[in-house]
């Protein structure tokens, strides 16, 4: 039997002029007196992760196959947290299908609520009023912060970096708050309406998300200066679970782990969708494919976010939040219980539901962890015939086995931790 | 509300002639029918022709329509991302006969999950998938399959043998032959076990 030569990426406490990480080869020596048991090495390992690994963030078991720690193989099984959301939706109204999408990407519910809400308005043809558009691109933005921040804590908690996560969840914890002053839930808001939104800003509430906006991105900067050029999270992520341009567009990659890899493709300008087009706000965009660029992109999405967010409290302006329309709005209650009218609107949305004419859509808007996408089947009736999640986190994670091989099995985590999954989602 | 259609359907057309069933535009989206015959054939000239370009498959889902005469649709949303266009791609599928058509595995990777979702949901054989098994359901579920229009809400089983049978489930034998097999721990297993999992008995026990 040969020798085998290892080679690993080594902490060392020095990266060399790029910022690369010194790779030592470590050399396996033969010993003095011969060569090794025959079986060394011989065999592969099977190493069962999860379900129930922290590491795995939620319920997802990897079956790794193993030479030596070299990873050969990984074999992901996903289904645990199934829930069928999908077949449930048929059976709901639309408005009702909003609950559901809290709980799939139940990191950034508003998000998913407001995808949700556009896609039946692209269904229906409806145009959603000015204050509107603004109340919910905050409410995106706000979303991807708070799910960033839930990444780049436990990234570091599974890379042996405590700190991080706890100013990464003070902060997301000032978001919640937020969210919970406006919507009256933290982890499940429900936001948005067909043709509107469930409630409008509380009085004062955009003092407290200026606060917010004035103080974050100090704790952005601490981050910034704990990992960008910290040589064991270097070591680490770069040169780590790498995806080219051609296997990232192949594999059907969105969000971060797609521009990651250097394509320059996001929804909120591709296809700028709430008047995305009228903000002035960058698209970081990697080079190397790996964890470390993955890293920076969402740091610096968070940073981007709160410019949009800056610029839509200058563009909030008073005005309706929702549709001028009684076939999806519901009247106001004083009307309703004063005018005959409003009460048969009312009587009618409540009993038979928001009704879409026949045909489908499918819409996709730039959640956090890439491009979420729901795809409608309407025929006439108030419930959807097909209500499709395009999701992002399930299809990011398909390229783990890929990511994974060659890798070694605390990579495996690593690797892992850089596609940004939510089991809720991924199993929906 | 009248949107263009798509630029591709043309081309498509003179190419493919009548495999390319009919097209229709809803709410803006152009979308293709394409026969089974040629869907592999059809969806690889759009991703290499230049000028079509759809290099990114965005999705892969299927809809089954409450009418039950009405065929089962497999939908591939296509996407370009260089031109910045997409397109809807159907392939109508007749219930009365095995639902089977080609997988595109081969030309788009992130079509292996996706597609082994819709087999597990609709029952849909994608032929020349390297590793066609279930995904979000466990590999020995028996209910069928749940997104079909026949499958009721509450599945198939009451609520009892449903919680009978997760209840019989044999963690032990819970690694798949492939499984054991790739780690060569098979031998290694106690006697029974070995022959519960050549006989195909997977997941639990009844």
């Amino acid at each position: 039997m040969s020798l085998r030569t290892v080679e690993m990426a080594l902490a060392t406490p020095g990266a060399d002029r790029e910022g690369r990480p010194i790779r030592v080869p470590l050399g396996v020596a033969e010993p003095a007196g011969g060569h090794y048991d025959e079986d060394f090495g011989a065999e592969h390992m099977l190493v069962n992760i999860g379900p129930q690994h922290p590491a795995t963030h939620g319920v997802l078991r990897l079956v790794v196959e193993l030479e030596g720690e070299t990873v050969k193989r990984v074999i992901p099984h996903v289904g645990y947290l199934h829930t069928g959301f999908e077949k449930l939706g048929e059976y709901r109204f639309y408005n009702q299908i909003i609950p559901l999408t809290d709980r799939t990407d139940y990191l950034a519910p508003m998000a998913n609520n407001v995808g949700l809400a556009l896609a039946v308005e692209k269904l229906m043809g409806l145009e959603v009023t000015e204050r509107c558009r603004v109340l919910r691109v905050i409410a995106c933005e706000l979303s991807r912060i708070i799910s960033h921040l839930v990444w780049l804590g436990t990234t570091g908690i599974d890379l042996g970096a405590f700190t991080p996560f706890l100013w990464s969840f003070q902060e997301r914890e000032r978001v919640y708050n937020l969210q919970e002053a406006w919507t009256g839930a933290r982890l499940t808001p429900s936001v948005t309406r067909v043709g509107g939104m469930m409630a409008d800003i509380p009085e004062g509430w955009e003092a407290g998300l200026r606060e917010f906006l004035q103080t974050f991105p100090k704790t952005l900067r601490e981050v910034d200066t704990m990992f960008t050029r910290n040589s064991i999270w270097i070591g680490r992520t770069q040169g780590v679970g790498v995806l080219t341009r051609e296997e990232a567009i192949n594999y059907s990659l969105s969000g971060p782990m797609l521009r990651a890899s250097g394509v320059d493709y996001d929804v909120r300008k591709d296809r700028p969708y709430l008047g995305y087009d009228e903000y002035d706000f960058d698209v970081p965009v990697g080079e190397h494919g790996d964890i470390y660029d993955r890293y920076r992109i969402r740091l610096e999405e968070m940073t981007q976010s709160v410019r949009i967010l800056e610029q839509a409290l200058a563009k909030l302006r008073p005005g309706p939040i929702n549709v001028d329309d009684p076939r999806v709005i519901l009247p106001p209650k004083s009307r309703a219980m004063s005018d005959m009218e409003a009460m048969i609107y009312h009587f009618k949305q409540v009993m038979e539901g928001v009704k879409p004419p026949a045909g489908e859509a499918y819409f996709g808007i730039e959640n956090p962890k890439g491009e979420l996408g729901y795809y409608f089947v309407s025929d006439g009736t108030a419930k959807p015939v097909r209500w499709r999640i395009r999701p992002p986190a399930f299809i990011n994670l398909s390229s783990l086995p890929k990511m994974c091989e060659g890798a070694l099995l605390s990579d495996v985590i690593a690797i892992n931790a850089s596609v940004d999954i939510v089991m809720g989602e991924v199993d929906r | 509300m009248t949107a263009p259609v798509s630029s591709s359907v043309a081309p498509l057309r003179a190419e493919f002639g009548a495999a390319v069933e009919r097209h229709l535009v809803s709410c803006g989206d152009t979308i293709i029918y394409v026969s089974r015959e040629r869907q592999h054939e059809a969806l690889a000239w759009l991703r290499d022709t230049p000028g079509q370009e759809f290099d990114y498959l965005t999705d892969v889902t299927a809809v089954d329509y409450r009418d039950p005469e009405r065929p089962l649709e497999v939908v591939y949303q296509l996407r370009s991302l260089g031109r910045r266009a997409d397109l809807r791609v159907k392939v109508a599928l007749d219930k009365r006969l095995p639902l089977e058509v080609r997988s595109v595995w081969d030309l788009w990777k992130g079509a292996d999950w996706l597609e082994r979702e819709v087999y597990d949901m609709f029952g849909v054989s994608f032929t020349g998938h390297p590793d066609l098994r279930r995904i979000l359901m466990w590999d020995t579920y028996a209910e069928g399959y749940p997104l079909r229009k026949d499958f009721p809400l509450r599945g198939h089983f009451s609520r009892a043998e449903q919680t009978r049978q997760a209840l019989a489930a044999n963690p032990e034998a819970h690694y798949s032959i492939e499984e054991l097999s790739i780690a060569d721990a098979f031998a290694e297993l106690p006697k029974d076990m070995q022959e519960r999992l050549a006989r195909g008995e997977r997941g639990f026990l009844r």
